[in-house]
């Protein structure tokens, strides 16, 4: 490996992305457009019920409770610490159990429900205090959003490169020379590798300041989840682009790895209570584990060991992609 | 003058076709040298042999005497015939960009002079036109100030007057002593510039030596055309003659007696015009058809 080549590479490619404007504006445009959308539309029309779960509770009780309060929707939980973090999220008003029930300090209508039901002035039942605050879905969705623009822009960056400087003549060009192949692709993926962590970093500051979204866990550990995450996306751009010379055939390989994340990698709608075999399936897209690295440390404070399986499965593909795409890598097409 | 290049028995097949069938030559340095052959002849992909840029299905490339030699990348200059350039980068960048593949290079000064660059060193490469790109593409061949040149078709779809500058380059390249292995379509470009010639077709050498000893050993005549109507179809029978679109073309062994033949039988000369053999006329003779076809 010739530094001084990688270099120039590097140099040359960034200096490309950063004059390409219609990349550029991919990158930092569409995603407040997205986010902003988001947010617009879940931002407004929240449902009149209240949101009362219940935790090994008498069902009796629970009907004379509730039984005559149409504005209180029941849900039953059989997991105890999944139903009081959705207490801690807001996303529960109220959880009752055998004769106690959680409810948020933070929660205008955990007291509202708790006034409703008569739970305050009722000595059978014992108050347990949580607190957190609300996790809105923009605030669920944020991670899928940044992740997904991540997918896209090293995907198609990455990869529409390659296969436009094949398709005219310019890989060729350096082949001539001593450039190598492995110093070609090295520098290719740095500099976008570089490109999309400032833009995801950009995107994620920029959106705070207008979302103010939930942030409970490292920024060390959400950082090391992007690289990983962009790191396995980049290794995937480049097994598309490692032959092709056409921009249409590029498209629509790109679009066939595309579609399943967008699909199944959690990025709009959790995939709780799916069919087992998206979920299955989920775990083999590498979008599946940036997302869900990412929320977890965002939604909820998760540490190194929590997301360390999502970390070390990015790494092995990042490991099996590069691997593949230095294999199949011709500097024209065969 | 010692071989920079020795090529022996060089064969390339796809699938179900031969495209070269066991070429062998040799390249002298500090000469210019041109292969010539129609379309589909064999000839850039022996070029890209060479080069390195596509693998033979046999035979032997040394370059200063040493086959698969590792210095070949760094002391050869490639120019490839309709290669784009990186759209976003200035003239100047894209020079800076190759230059970084190279321990030792021409100073960008150097390589403007050269190439004369000056006029467009900070436009896009992707806003150049023909000509200018052609001096581009050179520049990048040249930068690494290369013993031997590739120039595959460089001056095709150039107008005249950039052909002709064009020339001038590559002759003063030639001066520097480079060894210079110019693929082209232009007889006259051939004919003006190189030193030896190799005629290819269907994958095999036809013939090869000197622009002006392969012009002797084929042709012992002179043409003298007559434009359409100035000689009565009858008297044609006096001559050794072919019938070309614009008129009539006489082969003539000895010039005086063909025009003193001519003036007896009162045709008129106003329009004649006497030619040598040129080595389109060459080629359309060995390989019966044109260059350009």
């Amino acid at each position: 490996m010739n530094f001084k080549r990688l270099l120039s590479l590097f140099i040359a490619r960034n200096k490309e992305y950063y004059r390409d404007r219609s990349s550029l504006v991919w990158s930092f445009v569409m995603p407040p457009i997205i986010i902003g959308v988001v947010a617009l539309a879940f931002s407004r029309g929240e449902d009149a019920l209240f949101k009362v779960g219940t935790l090994n509770a008498d069902p009796s009780v629970v009907e004379q409770l509730v039984g005559e309060q149409p504005s209180v929707q029941i849900v039953d939980y059989s997991d105890r610490e999944q139903a009081i973090t959705k207490v801690q999220f807001h996303q529960l008003d109220l959880l009752l159990g055998a004769n106690q029930y959680w409810k948020n300090s933070d929660s205008m209508k955990g007291d509202v429900v708790e006034q409703l039901l008569g739970l305050a002035s009722n000595p059978q039942w014992q108050a347990q205090s949580i607190s957190g605050r609300e996790v809105r879905y923009v605030d669920w969705v944020i991670p899928g959003i940044i992740s997904m623009n991540m997918m896209f822009s090293s995907l198609f960056g990455v990869g529409y490169v390659i296969v436009r400087y094949r398709k005219n003549g310019v890989l060729k060009r350096i082949q001539a020379s001593p450039v190598k192949p492995i110093e070609f692709l090295s520098a290719q993926v740095l500099s976008r590798f570089m490109i999309n962590m400032c833009v995801c970093a950009i995107v994620f500051v920029v959106a705070n300041l207008v979302l103010d979204f939930v942030m409970l866990g490292s920024y060390f550990l959400l950082v090391l989840s992007a690289a990983l995450g962009i790191l396995a996306l980049l290794s995937m751009g480049l097994i598309v682009a490692a032959r092709l010379s056409s921009e249409e055939l590029a498209n629509g390989l790109m679009n066939l790895f595309v579609f399943p994340m967008m699909l199944l990698s959690e990025v709009w709608f959790s995939l709780d209570g799916a069919p087992q075999w998206m979920v299955t399936a989920s775990q083999f897209l590498p979008l599946t584990h940036m997302v869900q690295a990412a929320r977890s440390v965002m939604l909820d404070g998760a540490g190194p060991a929590e997301i360390s399986h999502h970390l070390l499965i990015l790494t092995a593909m990042s490991a099996v992609f590069l691997g593949l795409s230095a294999w199949l890598f011709r500097w024209r097409e065969s | 003058m010692p071989a920079i290049l020795e090529v022996r028995d060089l064969r390339k097949s796809y699938k179900n076709v031969e495209a070269v069938k066991g070429i062998s030559f040799t390249i002298e340095q500090g000469t210019c040298f041109g292969l010539l052959g129609p379309n589909g002849a064999g000839k850039t992909t022996t070029i890209e042999m060479i080069e390195g840029i596509t693998p033979p299905t046999s035979g032997e490339i040394r370059y200063r005497g040493v086959a698969n030699n590792p210095e070949f990348k760094t002391q050869s200059g490639i120019q490839f015939q309709a290669t784009a350039l990186m759209d976003f980068l200035t003239v100047r960048e894209v020079i800076a960009l190759f230059s970084g593949f190279y321990q030792e290079t021409l100073s960008l000064e150097k390589l403007t002079q050269l190439c004369a660059l000056s006029e467009f060193l900070e436009r896009p490469a992707a806003k150049l036109s023909g000509g200018q790109r052609q001096r581009v593409l050179l520049a990048l061949a040249l930068l690494n100030d290369p013993q031997i040149v590739f120039l595959d078709e460089p001056t095709t779809g150039l107008d005249p007057q950039s052909r002709r500058n064009f020339w001038q380059l590559i002759e003063s390249i030639k001066a520097q002593g480079k060894t210079i292995v110019l693929t082209t379509h232009y007889m006259d470009e051939a004919e003006y510039l190189c030193d030896q010639l190799l005629i290819v077709d269907s994958g095999k050498i036809i013939t090869q030596g000197t622009p002006k000893g392969l012009l002797r050993e084929h042709f012992g005549f002179t043409y003298i055309d007559l434009p359409e109507g100035a000689m009565a179809a009858d008297l044609l029978a006096n001559f050794e003659h072919s019938v070309t679109a614009t008129g009539v073309e006489i082969i003539s062994h000895n010039v005086d007696q063909t025009l003193q033949t001519l003036i007896e039988l009162q045709v008129d000369l106003t329009s004649l015009q006497i030619r040598n053999p040129t080595l389109d006329d060459l080629f359309l003779k060995i390989t019966g058809q044109n260059l350009r076809d």
